[in-house]
């Protein structure tokens, strides 16, 4: 690994991440760079309206899946990222379900032991709290159990995270503890463009998939590029730079674009990763960057205590470890009930944290 | 609520049979238990005293259309819908969780560990044969202890409002562990909690195999023909250990035993047989030679089958497996086998 090691960035890598970096950031299509320009439809769309297309086109594609959950059908969700899709495909593939979120999960394996591919809703991560029993013991293990012949093709979406000044329990980071559980995979899209096609490979996967939404992030617009989905596995570097690597995924994401340009006024060029699968973790991209950068800062909302930042640490040092000019940093929630909306602001990782956990980083020297 | 069905209606071949295979669950379950005592299998649970609900219940059943849900004490339903024995047995030799048998070609999904895990599952599956047009009706067993668990309640509720066509199975056999029925149902009876979700309920003799046979096909007939769920509650009684491990000294004295046992039900419906003229005495000879042999030769399969491949642990995980895991795979691989 060390003789890959290199101050420079490939162009070829600039490039694309000049682009992914216009799609994460939402810029107008006239300021990124198309990869194949003249090209494939693209729109300009809200996270909302891209999961709500990415479904309707699943269910126009896919005569076995499904859509339930709690006023998924005749309301649309009430983030509407089901909206219009029970009048369209029927109160069959797309139904109202009593308000008890294992039997949701309980449901959907019944359903794909019966040959469909289900896709639920639970409304908000704290929601998930109640199913976690069908989850773990039996959606992540059913595969298993039974040797191959019962795959579980669900994927379950939860509309995750802070930031909207919700009650208790409506702000959850759930992804260590699902990443934690043999069986399952676990996938947060950035942006509108990601959370199109990422939902749309969610279903494709035989495995069940947690797929986690940044509910924040529902009615911010950015540009989709409906025919180049790009790599549909792994992480994206969106934004190119040499000194340091933030690793953020969902909405932490857009923030860590933003304290990028921040830091780029002090001649500090930050790389952002977007590491999009939190199972499975794209261990050779992280290394790809931080091999490049020598740095590394993880940014998660969830609390910092065996958070998925452990996990993407542990994973750098095994691969960077001779390389790395300091210990790979942390800019988490704390080790708090996630707090009411007044405190908000305090407990997600903000701008100002991140450029201290930048800071540290870089001052950092050995012995 | 109840339904008072007369056994005798059923054809005397039917009652052979079921004669047949209550006495075949019944020597193998015996054996199972002696096989723990022998170090062949290190732990069990019996069934003794619920072969004619497991039987009664799985022998109504059509498995070219229906699917089964199975608990960890289904053995006599795995018999009677024909699952190899021995892949069955496997689940109590260690081998595998599930069981090694084919859950989706023998229509008996993987055994569950998990106190009524597969309720819900059953529910999901019968709304798929209600989206998908096909005949199906799901049977997920139960007990009284299981009706406890909150998503008992869901999968009532679930399958009330769908009308999906599923049988809830419940086998109430007066003990969960060492707790009895009338410290864990309010109310004394699960089969009276069908009417607060709409669901049509039928209470059964659980010793008595015809009746516990009727009453199924009644409930499936009735999921069959769109007309929503149905609650069986098949009284019965443990007559043995909650498992191998279990000491019902501690919790119940043998005085209470005999006196709240009720009919053996396997002599319940050899004694029937013969008072009927449907058999003789050497027909209930040979029915348990037969289930004697059959009980030896599960026995010689379960000896066979020998330590399961550790590469296995990885096998089934994911559908599609993550390079990380077979990394660890690969890693355990070269470092336990040393290739």
């Amino acid at each position: 690994m060390s003789e890959q090691l290199s101050d420079t960035v490939a162009s070829s890598d600039l490039e694309a991440a000049a682009r992914n970096a216009a799609l994460a950031a939402g810029q107008e299509s006239a300021e990124a760079p198309s990869p194949e320009a003249g090209e494939g439809r693209m729109e300009h769309l809200s996270m909302q309206a891209a999961l709500n297309r990415a479904l309707a086109e699943t269910l126009a594609e896919d005569p076995r899946a499904v859509v339930l959950g709690e006023d998924v059908g005749r309301l649309g969700g009430v983030f509407r990222i089901t909206d219009g899709l029970q009048a369209r495909f029927g109160a069959e593939r797309v139904f109202d379900t009593p308000l008890a979120e294992s039997g949701i999960l309980g449901m959907s394996v019944g359903l794909a032991m019966a040959g469909f591919h289900p896709i639920p809703e639970v409304q908000f991560d704290g929601f998930a709290y109640p199913a976690i029993n069908q989850i773990v013991t039996q959606l992540a293990r059913m595969n298993y159990r039974s040797r191959g012949t019962m795959p579980m093709p669900v994927t379950l979406r939860v509309p995750s995270f802070g930031g909207i000044r919700a009650p208790e329990h409506h702000g959850e980071s759930l992804e260590a503890l699902f990443a934690h559980v043999p069986g399952l995979k676990v996938v947060s899209p950035s942006s509108p463009h990601e959370a199109y096609h990422l939902l749309k490979s969610s279903v494709a996967v035989p495995d069940p998939v947690i797929f986690m939404e940044p509910k924040c992030r529902y009615w911010q617009k950015g540009d989709v590029f409906l025919d180049d989905a790009g790599p549909l596995q792994g992480s994206k570097v969106v934004r190119p730079g040499k000194h340091v690597t933030l690793i953020a995924w969902g909405a932490m994401v857009a923030r860590c674009l933003q304290v990028a340009e921040l830091a780029a006024e002090d001649g500090i060029e930050v790389e952002v990763l977007d590491l999009r699968w939190l199972k499975p973790i794209d261990a050779e991209g992280l290394a790809a960057s931080v091999a490049r950068t020598r740095r590394a800062v993880v940014v998660h909302e969830a609390p910092l205590t065996s958070g998925l930042g452990a996990e993407v640490a542990a994973l750098i040092t095994e691969r960077c470890f001779d390389t790395l000019r300091a210990p790979v940093g942390r800019v988490t929630g704390f080790d708090v009930p996630y707090p009411s909306g007044d405190l908000e602001d305090e407990y997600i990782p903000n701008i100002d944290r991140i450029l201290f956990g930048i800071q540290r980083v870089l001052e950092y020297r050995r012995g | 609520m109840d339904t008072n069905l007369q056994p005798a209606a059923l054809p005397a071949e039917e009652l052979r049979e079921l004669y047949r295979l209550v006495t075949a669950v019944r020597q193998l379950d015996l054996a199972a238990i002696a096989w723990q005592r022998q170090g062949i299998i290190p732990g069990y649970a019996p069934e003794l005293g619920q072969e004619a609900a497991q039987v009664g219940s799985a022998f109504a059943m059509d498995p070219k259309h229906d699917f089964i849900f199975p608990t960890y004490r289904e053995m006599g339903v795995a018999l009677t819908l024909g699952v190899d024995m021995t892949a069955y047995m496997s689940t109590h030799k260690a081998s595998w969780h599930g069981g090694l048998y084919n859950p989706v070609q023998t229509r008996l999904a993987p055994i569950q560990a998990v106190v009524a895990g597969s309720v819900l599952h059953a529910v999901g599956w019968a709304h798929g044969q209600t989206l998908a047009g096909t005949p199906g009706v799901a049977l997920t067993y139960f007990g009284d202890g299981a009706s406890s668990q909150g998503d008992v309640h869901e999968a009532m509720n679930f399958a009330g409002i769908l009308k999906a066509p599923v049988i809830f199975f419940v086998q109430n056999n007066g003990w969960a562990i060492s707790l009895p029925t009338e410290a864990q149902v309010a109310g004394g009876t699960v089969a009276a909690r069908a009417a607060g979700y709409g669901i049509k309920a039928i209470t059964v003799d659980g010793n008595d195999a015809a009746a516990v046979v009727q009453a199924t096909r009644e409930a499936a007939a009735h999921a069959r023909t769109g007309h929503g769920p149905v609650l069986i509650e098949a009284m019965t009684y443990r007559r043995g250990p909650h498992s191998t491990s279990d000491d019902p000294g501690r919790y119940r004295s043998l005085a209470e035993e005999r006196r709240d046992e009720g009919p053996d039900p396997v002599r319940l419906l050899g004694d029937r047989l013969l008072a009927d003229g449907i058999a003789d005495s050497a027909f209930l000879d040979a029915a348990l030679q037969d289930a004697n042999a059959n009980a030896d030769r599960v026995r010689e399969g379960v000896m066979a089958l020998g330590p399961r491949p550790g590469s296995e642990m990885f096998d089934f995980v994911f559908a599609e497996p993550t390079d990380a895991l077979q990394a660890q795979a690969r890693a355990w691989r070269e470092e336990s086998e040393h290739v």
